[in-house]
């Protein structure tokens, strides 16, 4: 029993139990202070919003400076964690094409679908949302039929 | 907009926090993530829920404590998105990226800070799909779900 549960946690879950909490508080930091419960996603187009007058991102230039502080203080709080535990620079073997391919679908589902993995996953689920579960599930099964449907096809990593 | 002295500060602190988390979880690595995605490691169920649970918490918590948030005003409310057909829509879409990229927002993010360049083409990928459903759904006059901003 044991034996087949470690199987599925190779690595063990102190990483990601720990990792999950400080995601959760730095989530929570802002909220108890604010009221807002950021997203990752929306970044994305409050960002464009500086440089395109399309009518659909006019309605985040309010929030659009302080999400660009947030996503820097997530890439510098991640080099943080990169300098004091990880010895340096790490690079993915993932392929650029499956990164950027894939990435242009991340783009077009987190906005049409209202959220993402953070915004969905940690606030949505936090707050219950009847929504953000459905999406949650929605994105996390399809994910899975897709990596492994890439997996088949030979395609690794 | 004017806004209070401790907003900047703030939000660099929860960032620092919530890109720092993302690096100890190695959910920044594309690879974890499709080796969730296989069955292969499920640690990432540890992130999810343990992330979904802190903040949780704290949504429960907070507008029994306080009426409002200290900094803007604004009232604790639980984030809840009305659900029609994008939901599932646009859920669907990005299963299709996150399952062959390995990567979501805050995690590319994150992915940039712990010195994965390459992450570059998944960012360049986001934005790009999030220009271009933008210019789509800003072009049907029909599409009037434009929310409230977060201030």
């Amino acid at each position: 029993m044991l034996e087949g549960l470690a199987g599925l946690f190779p690595n063990g879950v102190e990483r990601y139990a720990v990792g999950g909490l400080l995601v959760g508080l730095g989530t929570l930091v802002v909220y108890a202070g604010t009221g807002i419960a950021a997203g990752a996603s929306t970044f994305l187009e409050s960002t464009l919003s500086y440089v395109s007058d399309a009518s659909r991102f006019q309605q985040y230039r309010p929030s659009r400076d302080w999400r660009v502080l947030f996503t820097v203080s997530i890439v510098a709080g991640a080099a943080v964690y990169a300098v004091l535990f990880q010895g340096g620079a790490w690079t993915t073997a993932v392929e650029p094409w499956r990164l950027f391919v894939g990435g242009v679908f991340v783009g077009v589902g987190t906005r049409v679908g209202k959220g993402c993995t953070s915004g969905h996953g940690i606030c949505g689920v936090g707050s219950v949302s009847r929504t953000s579960l459905v999406g949650v599930a929605t994105f996390v099964l399809v994910a899975i039929l897709t990596a492994n449907a890439v997996a088949a096809l030979g395609v690794s990593p | 907009m004017k806004r209070h002295p401790l907003f900047a500060p703030l939000v660099v602190i929860g960032g620092l926090i919530f890109g720092f988390g993302l690096g100890y979880s190695h959910m920044a690595r594309p690879e974890v993530v499709i080796d969730f995605l296989l069955f292969e490691d499920l640690g990432l169920l540890f992130v999810m829920f343990g992330g979904s649970i802190v903040a949780g918490l704290g949504f429960w918590l907070l507008p029994k404590l306080r009426d409002g948030a200290p900094l803007t005003g604004r009232p604790y409310e639980r984030r809840l998105k009305s659900f029609d057909r994008n939901v599932l829509v646009g859920g669907v879409i990005f299963g299709v990226g996150w399952g062959l990229a390995g990567i979501c927002p805050g995690a590319a993010y994150a992915s940039l800070g712990v010195g994965n360049w390459p992450i570059l083409y998944a960012v360049a990928g986001m934005f790009l799909g999030a220009y271009a459903q933008g210019v789509w759904r800003s072009q049907r006059s029909t599409d009037t779900d434009a929310v409230p901003s977060d201030d």
